[in-house]
């Protein structure tokens, strides 16, 4: 009984957190929305004795991946109430509509004329019971260290791939702030700003400010 | 033994929720008037590290100082700037608050370990349980998945006050706080590798073992000494900034961006800040202690057994490092943005990272029987093979800025 209180409690939790990801006009509302989201899952988890990937759900999911979302909401400055009638790419809407509704009618027919439920009871088999007396983390841990070792490191190798290549891509527009401080007069950047509004508070000059201040005061160390 | 019988006559259910809750009600209670002596001691601490008197008014030596404090910042008016994100500036407080108290159900306070059949079991009513609001099996990655939960209270008290100062401190306390969350995970990875459990029920027995012995007198088994001090050096260090305390304190860096991410609050929502800032000091000593020092597993020493004895030895230690943060907020002068970056980034996950390396090896080298010799060879070599390393990256990184500066100030004339 238990368990299904925590099961009602945790979809009502996910269930609003989703409604109010796409009703929120707000985007730092909807990432925090989200975020109510994610825990409510990680609660799910928990009830099916999923430890780990509660955690880590937590940890990486909403510790992480929304922490960035917002981040970057905040720093582009678009953390206002967006103008909701105009529609960036045409006909996107529509296709939303249809992709929604097929998604829901396929979940429909899922859980409601499956055989087993919506998860498919599997039976105990010889796989099952190897491992019972472990908990999760073990089995886990097991498993990602034998049978999928070698995904595993595949995928540490691509993440670190990521971020050398997101270091090296920010390192070459830095270069470039250099090669403006060198000849001002062949980067002049097209302003996007209405007229009028050019002063000295462009990006363009803001940035070759900042590097020229950063390499004197490095100079300065140096020296 | 608490109490032998079952004295309520309850069923099994509602004896484990009256246990529980108990459990809850004592934890929750301990914190707040933790933390309502915490702030007194802290500020008479530092006072006399200073050479002045302190609080010395309210109470007998100002010990009630905080109580004052509190009741005068309830009465005190509530303000919502006009520029504020409301639904975040009310809920900001909140976030900082809730996981800074939760971390504590994970921390065992008490019970018998070093007895002879000593597993830290006491008896409440007739159940069998921890000194711990909870042991679940993810047991120290819930330490983690809270630490990340509060980022976003600072985060939202920043950008939803709605106002240029806050909104610097808040950028800046999370990345902080992001940043130094690797390094101390790294950190907890090679307590976990030597517990072989992430619950810190197992934590502590593990550490409650008997260790290495000395002659006459045995050494605890402690984490701090069985993985070798750099584990505990860096997540004491990377423990300090995650809590946004001197001399990581950018976040509220007075002189700079006033009151940080708090600025724009008052009356009882900045109380709650304050409260999460302090319990989170708590909280942290409290998960230091169980992870390096033992937690309520003392060392072997001729005292009386019982389950009160791991409560004392519990809080003696977490005095220790309560004094310790006192002292580094007095002591250490504040570090400079990129000289916190450098030392989380450069030094502190390099250095964990290579220590959880080399740890695995010697677990490696423990289950194939490696010689006495060989053993040394492997650490010594597997040093050196850092050191080497680390000190090619750093001249090439030192070659590399210097030839830049060189040819920029070539270029500038």
């Amino acid at each position: 009984m238990s368990e299904e209180i925590v099961f009602i409690i945790s979809a009502v939790i996910v269930l609003v957190g989703a409604l109010g990801v796409v009703l929120s006009r707000n985007p730092v509302h909807s990432a925090l929305f989200l975020i109510q989201t994610l825990m409510g899952v990680a609660l799910l988890f928990l009830i099916e004795d999923a430890h780990f990937l509660a955690a880590v759900q937590v940890v990486v999911y909403a510790g992480a991946i929304v922490i960035l979302f917002l981040f970057v909401i905040m720093l582009l400055g678009v953390d206002k109430a967006e103008e909701l009638g105009i529609d960036p790419i045409g006909g996107q809407r529509e296709l939303a509509l249809v992709v929604g509704a097929s998604i829901a009618a396929l979940t429909i027919v899922t859980v409601g004329w499956s055989v087993d439920g919506a998860t498919g009871s599997a039976p105990a088999s010889a796989e099952n019971a190897l491992d019972n007396g472990l908990t999760d983390i073990e089995r886990i841990g097991r498993v990602l260290f034998t049978d999928y070792a070698f995904g595993f490191e595949i995928t540490a190798a691509l993440l670190t791939i990521a971020v050398i290549g997101a270091v090296v891509l920010t390192r070459s527009i830095r270069r470039e702030d250099v090669l403006a401080d060198l000849e001002p007069a062949s980067l002049e950047l097209p302003s996007l700003a209405p007229a009028g509004a050019n002063d000295e508070d462009t990006p363009h000059d803001g940035d070759s400010g900042n590097s020229g201040a950063e390499v004197s005061s490095e100079g300065n160390r140096e020296s | 033994m608490i109490l032998g019988l079952d004295p309520l006559y309850v069923g099994d259910f509602m004896g484990d929720l009256l246990v529980t809750l108990l459990k809850v009600v004592v934890a929750f209670v301990f914190l707040l008037i933790s933390v309502m002596l915490m702030v007194w001691f802290e500020r008479k601490l530092i006072s006399d590290m200073q050479n002045r008197i302190g609080p010395s008014i309210a109470g007998p030596w100002g010990i009630l100082q905080t109580l004052a404090d509190g009741i005068k910042l309830f009465f005190k008016e509530d303000l919502v700037p006009d520029n504020a994100d409301r639904f975040a500036f009310k809920l900001a407080p909140y976030l900082s608050l809730v996981p800074a108290f939760l971390v504590f159900a994970v921390v065992p306070l008490g019970g018998d370990f070093n007895g002879d059949d000593g597993d830290g079991v006491v008896t409440m009513f007739g159940h069998d349980t921890f000194l711990q609001v909870a042991d679940p099996p993810m047991g120290i990655l819930f330490f983690l998945a809270m630490s990340s939960i509060a980022i976003y209270g600072v985060m939202l008290a920043g950008w939803g006050s709605g106002s240029k100062y806050p909104l610097l401190g808040s950028v800046r306390a999370s990345a902080q706080m992001v940043s130094y969350e690797a390094a101390l995970g790294l950190a907890i990875a090679a307590v976990v590798l030597q517990t072989g459990s992430l619950s810190t029920h197992d934590m502590v027995l593990d550490q409650a073992a008997p260790g290495f012995s000395l002659g006459a007198f045995g050494i605890p088994n402690w984490n701090i000494i069985v993985t070798g001090f750099v584990p505990f050096v860096v997540f004491l260090i990377a423990g300090t900034a995650e809590l946004n305390r001197p001399p990581f304190d950018l976040v509220e860096a007075e002189q700079e961006l006033v009151g940080g991410f708090h600025t724009e609050y008052s009356s009882i929502r900045f109380a709650l800040f304050f409260l999460a800032e302090f319990m989170n000091t708590i909280t942290m000593s409290a998960v230091i202690v169980t992870l390096f020092l033992g937690g309520p597993a003392g060392p072997a020493l001729f005292l009386p057994e019982g389950w009160w004895i791991g409560t004392v030895w519990f809080f003696l230690k977490l005095f220790i490092f309560l004094f310790m943060f006192v002292w580094f907020r007095a002591t250490l002068p504040r570090f400079r943005y990129d000289q916190l970056m450098d030392l989380g980034w450069k030094l502190l996950i390099p250095l964990s990272l290579a220590w959880f390396i080399m740890l695995a090896g010697l677990r490696v080298g423990d289950s194939e029987n490696w010689s006495t010799t060989k053993t040394y060879a492997f650490v010594l070599g597997f040093m050196a093979f850092c050191g080497l390393m680390a000190t090619l990256l750093t001249a090439a990184i030192n070659t590399a800025r210097s030839e830049r500066i060189k040819a920029m100030e070539d270029a500038n004339g």
